[in-house]
Parts: structure tokens; sequence; C-alpha cells
């Protein structure tokens, strides 16, 4: 896999594991075993360029035998006036009310949770 | 306790974050807004593919507001300042952001561009991103809107093939109309293709060169600074303000 820090998840792992070493040591922790990510449909990233940005920027870290975990959240849009639901790739605009749809879901970059090792 | 596999190590802590992971980014930006809505600052984070024509709108929008707009630009670009260059010589004071191997701009740089001397108070400033249709969606500047620059010869798909750039756009500048004739888009499915990615599309066509199309961006851009500065430069939006030569200060 092509890994370099001219893409942007490379920044978004940067960012990720400042947040991660944070928390780590706020809690003393030694080790990260595990760290839970949802990502959406519709936030930019590509999971599968955040694995290999991830994998490379670990090393050498708490975060070194960490198990990542990227929950996809697909794009889901509706009406915001009559609640019907818009399927991604349509028309983004009810065919009843003539409202701009809304995005409901898809557009997450949340750290989720983590698992530290703390003795 | 460790609650997910049930081994019983007790050293293993289960912590629920649920945070953005650009959440520094998102306070600074947040930082950035503040300070664009105290000055009264319309700013536009200008988007779009290598070539689509950002710097070339720019030096038109120059023009067409000389003497009634103070306005800036921060330029990024991977290497060089020819962009900064070229918009400077259109007399716009320019700050280059040289961003390296970065593919797009982040709200601190904005932030440490806008410290630069040049830059004070505009009415106007426009962030002119790196071109690139992926990485620079990702990032909020602080920016009071966002502007996708999208050039008519680089067809009809882009918008589905980049649906998060486009979903981010408030405004679609398709470029380089005036050489329609020559190329076999057609404007009506680029149109059908944004209305698939953006909920409510304002989309202008434009020709920075032969300026077709350009006078309902520039009265799109002056309602907005009108909007966001307040009564004092909506009515200087008009032809007849005052010729005082010293600076003003807002609210003067």
């Amino acid at each position: 896999m092509f890994v370099d820090d001219q893409m942007h998840e490379y920044s978004i792992v940067l960012a990720l594991m400042e947040r991660i070493e944070a928390e780590a040591a706020a809690r003393g922790a030694v080790a990260v075993h595990r760290v839970r990510l949802r990502i959406g449909a519709l936030s930019g990233i590509e999971p599968v360029l955040l694995e290999s940005a991830f994998s490379l920027v670990r090393e050498h870290t708490m975060c070194e035998s960490a198990t990542l975990d990227i929950e996809r959240v697909p794009a889901s849009w509706c009406c915001p006036r009559c609640d019907r639901s818009i399927a991604a790739g349509d028309i983004l605009q009810c065919p009843d009310c003539n409202e701009p749809a809304r995005l409901q879901g898809g557009d997450e970059i949340l750290l989720e949770q983590l698992e530290l090792e703390v003795p | 306790m460790c609650e997910t596999c049930g081994c019983g190590d007790p050293h293993l802590v289960p912590v629920e974050v649920r945070d953005r992971i650009l959440s520094v980014n998102d306070r600074q930006a947040a930082h950035n807004r503040e300070h664009f809505s105290a000055h009264g600052v319309l700013a536009i984070n200008l988007m779009g593919s290598p070539g689509s024509g950002k710097t070339a709108v720019l030096e038109a929008t120059a023009r067409a507001f000389a003497g009634r707009y103070r306005i800036a630009a921060i330029a990024g670009d991977l290497e060089t300042e020819r962009d900064a260059d070229r918009l400077r010589a259109a007399g716009i004071p320019a700050t280059a952001i040289t961003t390296g191997s970065a593919c797009h701009l982040d709200a601190s740089m904005v932030h440490d561009a806008l410290h630069g001397d040049e830059l004070q108070a505009p009415h106007l400033l426009f962030v002119e991103n790196v071109g690139n249709l992926v990485c620079p969606a990702v990032y909020d500047l602080g920016q009071t809107f966002n502007v996708v620059a999208l050039s008519v010869t680089e067809g009809e798909d882009k918008p589905l093939k980049y649906p998060v750039m486009f979903r981010k756009a408030d405004v679609v500048l398709l470029t380089k109309i005036d050489l329609l004739p020559y190329l076999d888009v057609r404007m009506d499915e680029l149109e059908n293709a944004l209305a698939r990615v953006m909920p409510s599309p304002v989309v202008f066509a434009v020709a920075a060169r032969s300026g077709a199309g350009m006078d309902r961006w520039f009265g799109w851009l002056e309602t907005q600074v009108a909007s966001v500065a307040g009564l004092d430069r909506s009515q200087a939006g008009h032809h007849h303000h005052d010729h005082h030569d010293h600076h003003h200060h807002q609210g003067d």
C-alpha cells in the first residue's frame, strides 16, 4: 500500500495519535490495546488509507500493538419536513415537499473508544 | 476490567471518548470564524482541482471590485509563490502558504497567515486552497462560505466522483464556459450531477477571461459582504462611497 505524508489520512492519524496520547497520559496508561473509530462515507476519509497511515505512524508509540477497529457509517439523507429518506445518489431534494435533503449520518470522523492498559 | 473479550485482565480500561479526531482543528477554525465575524470579514475558502481557474476568478474579481472593497488573499500551494504573485499583480495583498507536502490548508495555517501585516481587516478575504478535490474538504478553516471552482473541461461526472467536496460547497463556480463550443460536455448533465451531491446547489456558470456570467458571482459577493459587514459597508457597496484617504476602522 502506498503511504506517504501527502494523504490527509496521514494528518488525521497524527491528530488521532495526539488525542490518544493525551487520554493515555491522563489515565497513566502504559499501552493502548484497541482504538475504535467511526468514519462516515461522506467524511472524506478513506478507511484503507487510514489503516495504512496508522500502521506506519504507530511504530515506537503506545499504539504499537493496538488493534484499529473502524466502523464505517453509510451516508443517509432525509427530508427535514416529512422525514422521508432519500437514497445517496438520488437528487437531494424531497420529491414530495421539495425541501433540500438533510444529512443524518455519514460525515463522522470520530474517536469512539480506547482500551488502555493501566498498571 | 476488560469488558470486550472477557479475559479478566484487570489492567485493561475501556475509555469512551466519542470526540471528533479533528477537534483541535475545529477549535482553531471556530477561533478564526470569531475573528472574521468580529471584523466584518467575508472569508471565502476557494477550492477546486489544479487548473480549475481559481486564481483567474480571483484576478477578475479583484479588477471588478478595485477601489470599492479591500480584498486580501491567502494562497496555498505545494511549491512556489506563483499564485500569490499573480494575485499581488492583480492588486490583492496576498500571503503565500507553501505547504511543502501537505495536500490541504488547515485552520492553524490560516490563523498564522492572518497575523501577517498585509491582511488587516479586508472586506473580503479569499483563501485559495491547495488544488485538490479531496483533502481540503475535510478541514474547516473558519470560512464564511466554501466555494468550489469546477471547470467545464473536467467533465460532467466530477461531482459524482468527489461527493465530499461538493457536499461541503455553498457555491459552485462552473468556470471556463467560454470553452463550451469546443467541448462535448453537457451543462444540464453537470447540473444534474451537482443536484445529486448538493442539497441546495448554488451554481454560477462563468468565464473569467471573457467576463461571461461573472456579474452574478459579483452580485452574490456584494450581497454577502453587505450581510457580514452590516449597513455601513452595504452603503459602501454602492459606487458613491466617500473618499477619505485615512484608514477606516469598522463602524466608522
